[in-house]
């Protein structure tokens, strides 16, 4: 088989851009958290649920999931990326990654809105 | 004249020869006119032969004798032997990250084919006009800082994006040539050359590490090229 | 080492990948030609690299200039021993040539208009010698890196092929003379092949390395004018070396004349503006060995500076730090670097250093190499060009004028390239045969360094020459030293026709390169001496004791006798001479003159 570096994939930008967008959305997501909890969000677990409830923040809660999520998938597939060469196993990764990490964006939204 | 001995550990390697590499302690005497780690590996050549470097111009602007001093990437030419602690050896080793041809050579082809990649040339398509093309002094300006590179290749070699991936990732020489041309206000295919470095290795390797700034023996910087090569993606595509 | 030795064929063979020979690879490439260009050091890394202010041009971007009267002063500072055909050729050539370059992409300095940027520069004055002009086109102070390195680019562009870390060995003659190439080694393998070729272009610059102290690179050694001479072909004008003014003291490593074109000042102990003195006109922009000789003559007469007072000043300290780190950032840099001055606020100490070659191989101002035969004193070498630093066109004569070689690479090298497109068109379409004796000299060095026992060292041997080239054929000239120096040199060489290396490895073995390039180096220092011990005259950079300055012969030239070219030749180490051509190709000769600035 022709050994050709296959470079050009054009979603070099696309990627970059979104990690460091998804990293905003979670900074800023632990800045709210963090000010509930200096509020005295985290004094029981009444408290807790009452602030982790509320309509907005269950929103704000998902976005971070989601967030987390695509971040992870950009740092996780390019660790596939750089130490995994057969394209098989590189793309059975790929996939049972997106898999894992769909799976746990549903069962944290789950949580989420069971509240 | 004062002399001085100089202590060295350097990396040897002769495939003709040697079933591997190995460490080699050696000294040379040095008298106060040699000034710079050059002017010593020159007076080691001449009691042992067979130690293999590259070096040219001695005065930083080749690009040749670019060798691994203590640990770090650097211009035997323009390495102070003053700047060695006293009474301890000087390891020298070959750039990391590319082959070992001999000694302290390494084969560069990776290094210059990943420079080669991003078109390192003018691309101008309009006839070419009776005099030279205007360009006033402040778009000149732009390109200071990236033209003046040398392609010695102490900055990638540095890099560990392009030591796992040399054969992917342009690097910070390659980039740093890449910008010099997007500044170029003579160039007109800035759009070809942000296409040809849009890919999650050429260009998005660069985590921003800077071992390339720290190392860089004329001063420049790829990483802040690097930064606006991203930016100019960014802008092009919102 | 194997004695097998693979052929490989070409179009054209371009030895050297400096400026001169990636210039004329542009043009042999962009005319489709198959084409190699073989070079010791990847090209960005040749010579032509350090190369600092500017290259000439009348282009008249900030006053009045025209190619005319850069003519006359080339012809001038040339001691008129330079051939006006070709020196017309390069002035009016220099235009077209700067403004391609600028096309290719090189990032020359801007004037407020938009236009390439021009600095006064040593030589180089309006209106016939009237008053310093702006003509050296420059990128800050890297003008020659920012050359080679758009030059190479656009080679990458044209798709040249190019061999890089490949020693060319020897030319390749037939019986009838023609070149049919050159052998060479590969460094990283020690292989040994033959570049067979229709056309021969020699790029290799110069030879500054046969001096102890000079501002050449490790990679200058000759080779192409060892190789040329060992093929017989003669040297012509070897005596005339050129010691650039300021090199940095000790390190050797070169301080622009553009430093003095932005207004530096040359100053002795007494911090006296000593170029008054010596050229009220010109000052410290007189030609280089003119201020030079200024230099070691403060030196000698005991106004030199430092505790053993064997170096002057080059004062900056008066101009604008900021016009110090936009025109001259690299100056600055080697200041501190290799002098340990900063410059903005001291003095640099400077000394005349080797700098350049004047002369070199034979050629005509098409860049073909010519030989006196049966019929004129100049028949072509079939197959066979040059430019650039190893060739003699010649347009420099006794001395050169500082911006003047990075415009002859340019100019030479595309018309050596342009000359050899139209020859191949012309030329048949298989290859003349190699004589069977093709490799015979190569593979005979080689075997003999292989196998020498009881040798001299490489590194001595070459200590040896460049000491008595240092002492016998320096600045000023006394015929006691050179009749000795005659001796001395042919008695290194004799050292360095039984060199031996303790390293035998195959695999780039420097040391058989160093003993290689020694071989070249010894031609030329041989050369040089011989050619100049003959020359009894003082003119441009050889100036003698026994040719002083009287009023019958003004500097010491002797017009009468010794208005020619020197040719050296190898075989029987005998001179030759030939005339110098003083008709230009349109306008009227410059007359001889008085040579004064």
């Amino acid at each position: 088989m022709v050994n050709r570096k296959i470079v050009g994939a054009h979603y070099g930008l696309r990627d970059w851009l979104a990690q460091r967008i998804t990293g905003v959305v979670m900074a800023v997501f632990t800045l709210i958290v963090g000010l509930g909890l200096i509020q005295g969000a985290g004094a029981s677990y009444e408290s807790w649920r009452g602030f982790m409830s509320a309509g907005l923040m269950r929103f704000v809660s998902f976005l971070f999931i989601v967030s987390l999520c695509w971040h992870a998938w950009v740092g996780v597939r390019d660790i596939w990326m750089d130490y995994i060469q057969p394209a098989g196993i590189k793309l059975t990764l790929h996939v049972l990654t997106l898999l894992a990490l769909i799976g746990y964006a549903g069962w944290a939204a789950q949580i989420i809105w069971r509240l | 004249m004062t002399t001085r001995t100089l202590q060295f550990k350097i990396y040897r390697y002769d495939p003709d020869t040697d079933q591997k590499p190995y460490m080699q302690d050696i000294s040379v005497e040095i008298d106060a006119t040699d000034r710079k780690l050059l002017d010593a590996l020159v007076k080691l050549k001449a009691k042992d032969d067979a130690i293999a470097f590259r070096r040219s111009c001695r005065e930083g602007v080749c690009g040749s004798d670019a060798l691994n001093i203590n640990g770090r990437n650097g211009l035997a030419c323009l390495t102070d032997i003053a700047s060695f602690p006293e009474g301890k050896p000087i390891v020298l080793r070959p750039l990391p990250g590319l082959p070992v041809i001999r000694d302290l050579i390494v084969d560069m082809t990776q290094f210059f084919k990943q420079y080669h990649s991003i078109k390192p040339y003018l691309i101008n398509n309009d006839p070419p006009p009776e005099r030279e093309r205007l360009q006033s002094p402040e778009e000149r300006e732009e390109l200071n800082g990236l033209y003046e590179c040398i392609l010695c290749a102490c900055c990638s070699t540095s890099c560990p994006s392009f030591w796992w991936n040399p054969d992917k990732f342009v690097g910070p020489a390659g980039l740093l040539a890449a910008y010099r041309f997007i500044a170029d206000t003579r160039d007109q295919a800035t759009s070809e050359r942000l296409d040809n470095l849009e890919d999650p290795y050429r260009l998005f390797r660069c985590h921003t590490i800077m071992n390339c700034v720290d190392v860089c023996p004329k001063g420049l910087n790829p990483t802040k090229a690097i930064g606006k090569i991203k930016d100019m993606m960014v802008q092009r595509a919102i | 080492m194997s004695a097998k030795v693979t052929v490989r064929k070409f179009d054209a063979v371009i030895v050297g990948a400096g400026g001169a020979g990636l210039r004329a690879a542009i043009q042999l490439s962009e005319a489709g030609l198959k084409t190699a260009v073989i070079t010791k050091v990847f090209p960005t890394r040749s010579h032509t690299v350090a190369a600092q202010g500017g290259v000439a041009a009348s282009l008249g971007n900030s006053e009045e200039d025209h190619w005319h009267w850069h003519m006359y002063d080339t012809v001038k500072g040339s001691d008129w021993l330079g051939d006006q055909d070709a020196i017309e050729f390069m002035c009016r050539k220099a235009n077209e040539c700067v403004i391609e370059l600028e096309h290719y992409g090189m990032p020359f300095d801007r004037t407020d208009n938009g236009r390439i940027y021009q600095r006064p520069f040593g030589g180089h004055m309006s209106n016939f010698g009237e008053k310093p002009v702006r003509r050296s086109c420059a990128a800050a102070d890297r003008t020659g890196h920012a050359m080679l390195h758009a030059m190479y680019q656009r080679n990458v562009k044209a798709n040249t092929q190019f061999f890089v870390e490949w020693m060319a060995l020897d030319l390749i003659r037939d019986a009838e003379g023609e070149v049919l190439g050159v052998t060479a080694m590969e460094m990283e393998t020690g292989e040994i092949y033959a570049f067979h070729s229709k056309a021969t272009i020699f790029a290799t610059g110069g030879a500054g390395r046969i001096y102890y102290s000079s501002t050449n690179a490790f990679i200058n050694t000759g080779d192409g004018v060892g190789m040329a001479a060992r093929a017989g072909i003669p040297l012509e004008d070897m005596e005339f070396w050129q010691f650039h003014p300021t090199g940095v003291a000790g390190a050797g490593v070169l301080i622009t004349e553009g430093v003095r074109g932005e207004g530096g000042i040359l100053r002795n102990a007494n911090k006296e503006r000593f170029m008054e003195r010596y050229a009220p006109n010109a000052k410290d922009l007189a030609s280089r060995d003119v201020v030079s000789r200024a230099m070691v003559t403060e030196i000698n007469e005991g106004r030199g500076c430092g505790p053993n007072k064997d170096f002057v000043y080059l004062d900056i300290t008066h101009l604008d730090p900021a016009t110090i780190m936009k025109r001259l950032p690299g100056i600055h840099e080697i200041g501190i670097q290799f002098a340990g001055v900063d410059c903005l606020r001291e003095m640099l100490p400077v000394v005349p250093t080797c700098h350049y070659q004047m002369g070199g191989i034979p050629t005509n101002y098409h860049g073909q190499v010519v030989v006196p035969g049966k019929r004129t004193q100049n028949e072509i070498v079939p197959g066979f060009f040059a430019a650039g630093e190893c060739a003699c066109a010649s347009v420099h004569g006794a001395n050169r004028l500082g911006t003047n070689s990075l415009l002859d690479l340019l100019v030479f090298g595309k018309s050596a390239g342009e000359t050899a497109v139209d020859e191949l068109k012309k030329s048949p379409k298989s290859h003349k045969e190699l004589p069977a004796d093709a490799f015979d000299r190569t593979l005979a060095r080689l075997n003999r360094l292989d196998t020498q026992k009881d040798g001299s060292n490489v590194h001595e041997s070459r200590l040896d020459m460049q000491r008595s080239m240092q002492k016998h054929a320096g600045v000023f000239r006394f015929d006691k030293l050179l009749k000795e120096g005659v001796q001395k040199i042919l008695e290194v060489q004799k050292d360095v026709e039984k060199t031996e290396i303790k390293d035998k490895s195959k695999v780039f073995n420097t040391a058989r390169i160093e003993a290689l390039e020694l071989d070249n180096l010894i031609e030329v220092a041989v050369a040089t001496m011989v050619s100049a011990e003959a020359r009894k005259e003082s003119r441009g950079a050889h100036v003698r004791d026994d040719a002083p300055d009287t009023p019958e012969r003004p500097n010491g030239r002797d017009d009468a006798n010794w208005l020619k070219h020197s040719l050296w030749y190898k075989e029987g180490n005998r001179l030759d001479y030939k005339s110098v051509n003083l008709r230009p190709l349109s306008v009227d000769t410059i007359a001889l003159k008085t040579r004064a600035y």
